[in-house]
Formats: structure tokens, C-alpha cells, sequence
């Protein structure tokens, strides 16, 4: 991982270099040079997104994560009535692109509410959280069914024998040794949410991308504030990486205790 | 009902799809009955001892525990309060130490406290003889110390009758004394149990009535000196020539 870093400084610093020593060139970096005025603000304004990308992020995951408990619990019952609604689910929502789902959540939803007798608002916030939450959370349910399916079904019956109820029974059996094998894939899922959060964007969500855009417009340089859009991402998806990374050594030390 | 018969099962039949795995099995358990039941593989023992605490289910045909129905509503768990199982694979928890293993169930089924349900979990390590575990997890033990772990956390909820589904086969062969040692003591503090094995020699000792059973029926049953010196069927015959051979 620290080689791949060494590549990435190394081909941006060739890309500075170039882009601010070419005066009549394809580059122009001092849309973004801080030892100006006007680079820095511009800087600082792109930086600015960084929050409401992570907190955008951040929330989006943690509804995917519990409905995704939510829809994979019923779809591994020995009854496929129970089964079936979380398949359907699944099935459906991982069909739908984000997109399209991001407008009708964001333009549609609040007026079938408002028909059913409960008006809402939702902002761009709440909108993009939502339907990355919901997209997301087919493809979380189907990770936790593969981890809690990996542990052997000797653990649910003993957990069963000694009285505990279903609930108990993941609570305290399985979901604790299911958690080490499906963390890996789900911070797959959680890279994944941030880098989508970028079409919150389209509803005007004030996040990275969207800065980047509003800068485009009045700068008219999109090939350096899309680079540096790209390395915000590429940052904040080392970081991911790294915590990720520290957590499951942590897990797997406790394991091995 | 008899008064002092804790088992009864009348009648079962179970399928797994096409494939009969019981067929008609009756069979009647008293208190303080200690009961082996053997045969081939494939033959429903252990398939029949799981129904009784409802980890499989049944087709038709009725099972009744302590006088409770399996097949009332919430029947299975209350049969599950009385009865202990013990696993060939021991499946014990391995995220959770020893002690953890054993007070999980009577702490969070049975709303002990921490203090209480430690020094029970201690009490019971102590008589399958390896209390200096508590602290371990179950990878550090041999397997011959898990399985005793194993028993010692169905112990632990006071179960009225235990079932035992192969608990030695999974053993290396030095290990598989010190835990017929434990289950021997087990039948001599009075115990109800049932008990799918190989052991012929735990038989002998401790079996009040062999049950054989071969393509998912019993064949024969009895005491052992008796189903031994003279066995009546033609397939006990062959299944004891082989598994006595050696």
C-alpha cells in the first residue's frame, strides 16, 4: 500500500510541475496554487465538501447496515412466506440504478406522502442518505446471509440447547463470529457508498462533486479541479482503507487469543 | 401416562424428501433410564434423539417430553428447558471462553446473575474435572477437554434429561475414556439419558436397555447382557460382528 502511495505522489507532483511551469500550455494550476489568494479560496471551498461527503456517507451506511439485518434475517427462515418478501426485496432493489432512484426519491416520494395524508419535506441531505441507504442495503443483506450462513448450523442448535431464544441465539452465537468474515466485504460496500455519494451532486447537495462542478463553471479549468476531485476521494478512500484495515487485525487478534 | 416416564414417542415418521429416514418408532423412556441406541450409519439414531429436543421436526406421530407435547405451541421451548444435548462436533462457542460457554445459557435463558451463574459454570468444571480452563477458549483445549466443556454447559441448565449424539466419535482414541468417565459418572448420580454410540463397552456398564435401529426403524431392543449374549435379528447379528471385530 505505501508503494502505491509513493506512485500517486510521485505522478501528482509531475502533474503540478508540469501543469504550473507550461504558461501557455493544457494545464493551468493556478486555479488551485495556494500561494495565492484565489487558489487557496478555491481550495478551501473544494476542501469544504469533505464533511457533508463523509456525514452524507457515513449515515447511508449505518441505515444499510441495520436494514440490511433487517431484510437478510427473514430471508434465511426454513419458511419461504417469510423468505420470500426479503427476496423480492433484494431482487428489486438491486435492479434499480441509483440515479433514477436518487430523483424519485429526492422529487417523487415527497408527493406520495403528501397523497397518503403525511406531507414531508425531504432535503438533498436526507434525499441522497436515503436512497443510498436503501440501494445499498440489497447488497449489504446479501453479505450478511452469506457471513451468518458461514457459520456452522452446530452453533445455532447449541445456542438453541442452552435455552437461548432466536434473537439471543444471533445476538450472543452467531452474529458475533459472522461479524470477523463479513467486515472485509462490507467495508468493500462502504467505499463503495462514498464514492456513489457523488451523485448527490445532481440535487444539489453542496458535497465534493457538486463543488467541484460550481468551481468548473466559474473557472472554466475542469481538468485540474477534477484532478484534485478525484485525489479528495482517492484520499478518503486510503483512509477507509487503512481503519478497515487496523480493524479486522484488532478482530482477528481477539480471535486468536 | 405412567408417572415416572419422561419420554414417550409414539408413532414417528420423518422423511427428508424421498428418503425415510423413521419409520413407526415407538419407544418409551422412564425416569433415571439410561438408554444406548446403536446402529449403522444412515440408520435415524441420531435424527431420532434430535426430534426429541426438536432440532429436526417430525412428519406424523407424537413425541411428549416431561408431559409436555412437542407439537403444542411453544412446546419445543419448553422441552428444550429440560433437556441437555451433547454434540459429536462439541460446538462449543469459539468466540466466548470456557466459563463464558457455560454461564451464556443460564444467564441469558435463565436471568442468573453474573456471580451466580460463574460459580455454578464452576462447580460443573470442576466435576468434569478441568476448572484450572475457565479462562481458555475452546481452540486452546483438546478435544477430549471440549467435549467435557460441552457437557458441563448443558449441565448448567439443570437439564432433567440428556441426550448424547455421538459424543466420542469425533475423538482421538486416548481422549475417548475421559469422557465416557464423565457421562459414567452422570448415569450414576441417576441421569436420564439417551445416548447414540458406538462404545459397546459404555453399553455393558451403563445401559439399562440397547436400542438397535437399522433403516429407520428399531429392530431390537433390551437389556444389553441379554441383546448381547443373544441377539435375535439377523441384521444386530451382522452389525455387532463388525463393530466388534477389533
Amino acid at each position: 500500500m505505501t508503494r502505491s502511495i509513493k506512485v500517486w505522489v510521485l505522478l501528482c507532483g509531475v502533474l503540478l510541475v508540469a501543469g504550473c511551469s507550461g504558461s501557455g500550455g493544457t494545464w493551468g494550476w493556478y486555479v488551485i496554487d495556494p500561494s495565492t489568494d484565489q487558489g487557496m479560496n478555491n481550495i478551501r471551498f473544494l476542501i469544504g465538501g469533505f464533511w457533508a461527503t463523509i456525514l452524507l456517507s457515513l449515515i447511508a451506511a449505518a441505515m444499510s447496515m441495520v436494514l440490511g439485518l433487517v431484510v437478510a434475517l427473514p430471508g434465511m427462515s426454513s419458511n419461504r412466506w417469510v423468505r420470500l418478501p426479503s427476496r423480492v426485496y433484494i431482487e428489486f432493489i438491486r435492479a434499480i440504478p441509483l440515479l433514477p432512484m436518487l430523483f424519485w426519491v429526492f422529487y417523487g416520494l415527497p408527493v406520495v406522502m403528501r397523497s397518503l395524508g403525511m406531507p414531508i419535506t425531504i432535503d438533498a441531505f436526507w434525499g441522497a442518505s436515503i436512497t443510498l441507504a436503501i440501494s445499498d442495503s440489497a447488497f449489504t443483506a446479501e453479505i450478511y446471509r452469506a457471513g451468518i450462513q458461514s457459520i456452522p448450523k452446530g452453533q445455532t442448535e447449541a445456542s438453541r440447547t442452552v435455552g437461548l431464544s432466536y434473537t439471543q441465539t444471533m445476538r450472543y452465537g452467531v452474529l458475533p463470529q459472522a461479524i470477523r468474515r463479513i467486515l472485509p466485504p462490507l467495508a468493500n460496500q462502504f467505499i463503495y457508498i462514498v464514492k456513489m455519494s457523488a451523485f448527490a451532486s445532481v440535487i444539489g447537495m453542496q458535497e465534493l462533486t457538486r463543488r467541484a462542478n460550481e468551481l468548473v463553471v466559474t473557472e472554466y479549468r475542469p481538468l485540474e479541479i477534477y484532478t484534485l476531485l478525484i485525489l479528495e476521494y482517492l484520499v478518503l478512500v486510503l483512509i477507509i482503507s487503512f481503519f478497515v484495515r487496523w480493524l479486522e487485525r484488532k478482530m482477528g487478534a481477539d480471535e486468536s487469543r | 401416562m405412567c408417572a415416572d416416564r419422561v419420554i414417550e414417542i409414539t408413532a414417528l415418521d420423518k422423511s427428508f424428501g424421498d428418503f425415510q429416514v423413521l419409520t413407526n418408532v415407538n419407544l418409551d423412556v422412564s425416569l433415571g433410564e439410561r438408554i444406548v441406541i446403536c446402529g449403522p450409519s444412515g440408520s435415524g439414531k441420531s435424527t431420532l434423539i434430535r426430534c426429541v429436543n426438536g432440532l429436526e421436526q417430525f412428519d406424523s406421530g407424537s413425541i411428549s417430553v416431561d408431559g409436555i407435547s412437542l407439537s403444542d405451541p411453544g412446546g419445543v421451548d419448553r422441552v428444550r428447558a429440560e433437556v441437555g444435548m451433547v454434540f459429536q462436533q462439541f460446538n462449543l462457542f469459539p468466540h466466548l471462553t470456557v466459563l463464558e460457554n457455560l454461564t451464556l445459557g443460564p444467564m441469558k435463558a435463565r436471568g442468573l446473575s453474573r456471580a451466580d451463574a460463574d460459580a455454578q459454570a464452576m462447580q460443573f468444571l470442576e466435576r468434569v474435572r478441568i476448572p484450572e480452563q475457565a479462562g481458555k477458549r475452546p481452540r486452546e483445549l483438546s478435544g477430549g477437554q471440549q467435549q467435557r466443556v460441552a457437557i458441563a454447559r448443558s449441565l448448567c441448565m439443570k437439564p432433567k434429561i440428556m441426550l448424547f449424539d455421538e459424543p466420542t466419535s469425533a475423538l482421538d482414541p486416548e481422549m475417548i475414556s475421559e469422557v465416557l468417565d464423565v457421562m459414567v459418572e452422570l448415569a450414576e448420580e441417576g441421569m436420564t439419558m439417551l445416548v447414540v454410540t458406538h462404545e459397546m463397552g459404555f453399553a455393558r456398564k451403563v445401559a439399562d436397555r440397547m436400542v438397535f435401529m437399522d433403516g429407520g426403524e428399531i429392530v431390537e431392543s433390551g437389556p444389553p447382557a441379554a441383546v448381547f449374549e443373544a441377539p435375535k435379528s439377523k441384521r444386530f447379528r451382522d452389525f455387532l460382528d463388525k463393530i466388534l471385530q477389533h
